[in-house]
Formats: C-alpha cells, structure tokens, sequence
C-alpha cells in the first residue's frame, strides 16, 4: 500500500496562476489597479473594493511569523509530528497557511514576528508549495 | 427584532448524552425532538416550522414527519442553532409560521449514520489551508493563540484555568461526561495535542443532540414550561479559513454578533447574570469576554484566573462544564443554548440563582461564524 501523502492543492481557474507562480519559483499576489489593496486567497476580483480590474505581481517573498500550532496529534497524512502549522505575514500585507523548514519545530525557535522568507517544494510535477524559513542575515 | 416577542417553550437535550452506539445521527434528532415536543406538552403535527444545521431539513422533516411551511437549514458550524433561533424568531414574528422546532444531533464520537467531513481539494481551504497539515479542529482552532497571547499577556496558566474552572462546574452536572477535579498543573501536564494547547484544554467527542420548540411570547403563556424570552440576538460570519481572520487578536465575527445582541437587548453587560461562551477550545471564553465588550482582551484571561467565572463567582460562566467538560457532539451550540434556557427556567444542576438574563454566544468552524441569543424570564 502506498503511504499517505500530504494533501494535495487542486487549482481552478481563479487560483492558476498562484500553482504555475510558485513551480516557477514566484510567490504571485494580486494588487487592485483601482484602489491598490492587495490580497489574497486569488480571485479576479478586488474583495475591497470589487473592481474586476486586478493584476497579479511577484511578491518579495518576505514575511514574519504571525502564529503557529505545533501539532502533535492528530498528524495529518504525510506529515511526521511533532511540526508546525504557521500563518507568515508577507511583507506586502496579507497573510497565509505554511510550514517553516529549516529549523527545529519547537517554542524556541520558532519566535512570533521573526522574519522568514518563501522557498519553494515541488510536491509532484505540477504542484510546488510555498513554504518558509528563516530569513538568511 | 423587538425584545421578548418570543419565547421558548420546549428544550431538551437526547436521553442519554456521551457515547450512544445505540442510535443514528438522525435517530439522536428524533430522539432530541421527541424530548422537547413532549416537554412542550405538544404533538408533532403542531410544529409548523423547522430548521437543523449539517442534516438538511428536508431528511429531519421526513424521519418525524413533519410538514413545515417554513424551513431554515442554516449550517454555518456549532453556532449554527443560534443562528436559527434568530431568524425563527423573525419567521415567527412575520408570521410565516407559529411553532418552531430546531433540532441538533451529531453521532460524533460513535461515527453512526455521520458522513465524514472533508476538505475538497480544488476549495481555497483544500489548496491554501490543507497541504500544510491541517488535520481537524485541533490543528487549526488553536493557531491564534501564541499570537492573542502575545498581544495581551495571557498566560499558560490563565488558559489552563479555563478547563479548571469549567470542570468545577462540570462537577455539579449529573450528566456532565467529565466530572472529576483537575488543577493547573493537571493541565499543563495533559497530553500535547497542538502545542501550545493540551488535552484538557480540547473539548470532548461525544454523540448526542437536543431540540428547542419556539412559539410567540402572546402563546407561551399557555404551555407547560416557564417560558423564556428571547430579548436580543445576533449573528455574523467572518471566513472559513482560519489562516484568513482579519486579525488573531479579536474574532470579527464574535465583535459584529455580539454587541449587536446587545443593542437589541438594550441592556448593559452589568445585567447579565449568566453567560455562555461556546468553548470548543480554552482560548474561546477569552475572545468572547473581550469581543463582547466585558472587559478589555487582556484582563480575560487574568478574570478567569482570578476566579470569576467559577461557581460562586461574579460571572457565571459555561454553567453546564462546557464543551470541554460537559459534552461536546461536534456542534455545541445547541447545549450552550439548552444550558441558558434551564437557567431561565431555574432548574439548572448548578442554577445561578436569581438569575434573569443569560447571554449565550457561539462560534461555528474555527471563527468562521458567530451568534449570539440573549434570553430573559422576565417579559
């Protein structure tokens, strides 16, 4: 039997171009071309101000660490606990759902607010996820 | 709304409460209605109007048989029963119906007659929340935590005193699953489960239900029970990913339903005699103190600790042990509401006594939702 894996990200048509984003190496946020807000989930639309006019820009790929869980038990398929469930802050504003490589999943090391920064692993051939590490210097 | 137009009339939870291997997820619905149709001293067929959450109302109409000319199937999570105790007392007042069953029922521990819950793939939960490990309630209600902690100074400690407290209340409640004594440090030694949360501070999985009847204020005079008004409600919805709150250190939905409860109520927080604050986690009674307007988020948690909300205290809180000592079916909101209306009524395990308005706030999903219903004995 094969072993669970870790759940996997389905695009649709709205969220395309975030899955082809990060298997190129970019982290992809949308700015409103009306009101400048950025955001995220993707959708084509502005959810502040609701204009359809909307662009989609590499973000720097800086963020800090806003909260986490370090789940224990249940784990989830594919995961081996003890590991951290975390929400980065990007630099740009919004925030969103990763896991923090690079450095032990414990209270210690993982301090609120320090500073991460994107990489990038390739789950299979057409999904890569946005995960973070600590920022270098 | 306007204030105490009208009342509840029947409550009641299943007959056993805990771990029912005897009985399907419907049959628990049934089970809880035919309880609270009996305590309202009512048939079935005087029920005009129905609303459940998760089952749709369309399989808990045809299992009682029942035909309702107005149906809510509202299912926004545990709050979900707030919700419909709202806008029933909207569908009531508007006349669209004049007696109105809401039934709760969930064989979450036995798993019988229970379609799993999942997260599909091509949703923005599937590809944004799911590939990072989230796996149930636990793994993602608790994540603001550090964050809210942070912000306000809340201690281990404080949060731990949440699940002591709620025990002591448990304690008094004959049908309480978990009733033994715990201290802190019982607390901070339980099980890790997702750090910084533990064992005891995770609510319960248990299979059980319970059904509320309402009708207008002018009726409930003529039934059997006390009746229970209800004098201001509200209700609001915020995101279903946990990672996507507007901010970790307040719950957007809680701040809009919450004082809007309050406005229509028009009353103080100083009026109320007993509170519930759904706690599928230790962390829920903290936001809802402060996103209430009780005190300033950062003395929640030294309010607690200080023993406030035990009994005996100057804020009854989560009177029945709550979701983390009483029971906890998956949906809790339904025992919240069913613990404010034996308050009201006065015949409460642990009555308050006196008491004559009791606030009862909800959350569904992982802050996803909110509703808050304020009931008096007094019209």
């Amino acid at each position: 039997m094969a072993e669970a894996k870790r759940a996997r990200p389905k695009p649709t048509p709205e969220t395309q171009h975030f899955w082809d984003g990060t298997k190129a190496g970019e982290l992809r946020l949308q700015r409103c071309d009306a009101c400048a807000h950025v955001y995220f989930p993707p959708r084509p639309f502005c959810p502040s101000c609701a204009s359809r006019k909307v662009s989609v820009f590499k973000a720097s790929g800086k963020g800090t660490l806003y909260s986490y869980v370090i789940n224990h038990r249940p784990a989830a398929p594919g995961f081996t606990p003890p590991y951290a469930i975390a929400v980065v802050a990007l630099e740009e504003g919004p925030r969103l759902m990763s896991n923090i490589t690079g450095c032990p999943q414990t209270p210690e090391a993982l301090e609120l607010d320090m500073a991460l920064e994107v990489t990038f692993e390739a789950l299979d051939e057409q999904i890569t996820l946005p995960l973070f590490r600590p920022a270098k210097g | 709304m306007r204030r105490n137009q009208v009342a509840v009339v029947g409550a009641a939870e299943t007959t056993e409460l805990g771990i029912i291997p005897t009985m399907s997820q419907i049959q628990l619905h049934a089970d809880a209605a035919l309880n609270a149709i009996a305590d309202a001293g009512l048939k079935l067929s005087d029920i005009d109007g129905f609303a459940t959450a998760v089952e749709t109302p369309q399989q808990i109409c045809h299992y009682l048989g029942i035909t309702p000319t107005w149906v809510d199937g509202t299912s926004v999570g545990g709050c979900s029963f707030m919700l419909h105790v709202r806008h029933a007392a909207a569908a009531i007042e508007a006349g669209l119906c004049k007696t109105v069953l809401i039934t709760h029922a969930e064989s979450g521990k036995s798993m019988i007659g229970k379609q799993p819950r999942s997260i599909a793939p091509d949703s923005l939960q599937g590809q944004f929340e799911a590939p990072f490990g989230v796996y149930g309630p636990p793994s993602m209600f608790p994540i603001p935590v550090l964050r809210y902690m942070k912000t306000y100074g809340i201690t281990h400690e404080q949060l731990a005193m949440v699940a002591v407290v709620q025990r002591e209340w448990a304690a008094k409640n004959p049908r309480a699953m978990m009733k033994d004594p715990i201290t802190v440090d019982d607390v901070l030694n339980s099980r890790m489960i997702a750090y910084p949360f533990r064992l005891l501070q995770c609510c319960l999985v248990t299979d059980g239900g319970g059904a509320l009847i309402l009708t207008s204020a002018d009726r409930a005079k003529d039934f059997p029970q006390k009746p229970v008004y209800i004098l201001g409600t509200g209700e609001s919805v915020e995101t279903p990913m946990v990672s996507q709150m507007e901010t970790f250190n307040s719950s957007r939905a809680f701040k809009v339903a919450g004082p809007l409860a309050f406005k229509e109520a028009g009353i103080s927080h100083a009026d109320v005699d007993h509170l519930m604050i759904y706690d599928a986690f230790a962390h829920l009674p903290l936001f809802g103190l402060g996103d209430l307007g009780f005190m300033p988020h950062a003395e929640t948690g030294p309010f607690i600790a200080a023993g406030h909300t035990r009994p005996g205290g100057k804020l009854p809180l989560n009177t029945n042990g709550g979701g983390l000592s009483y029971m906890h079916s998956g949906m809790y909101g339904m025992y919240a509401l069913q613990e404010s209306v034996r308050q009201m009524r006065g015949i409460a395990p642990a009555q308050v006594p006196g008491a004559k308005i009791s606030v009862c706030h909800g959350v569904g999903g992982m802050f996803a939702a909110s509703g808050t219903i304020i009931f008096t004995n007094e019209r």
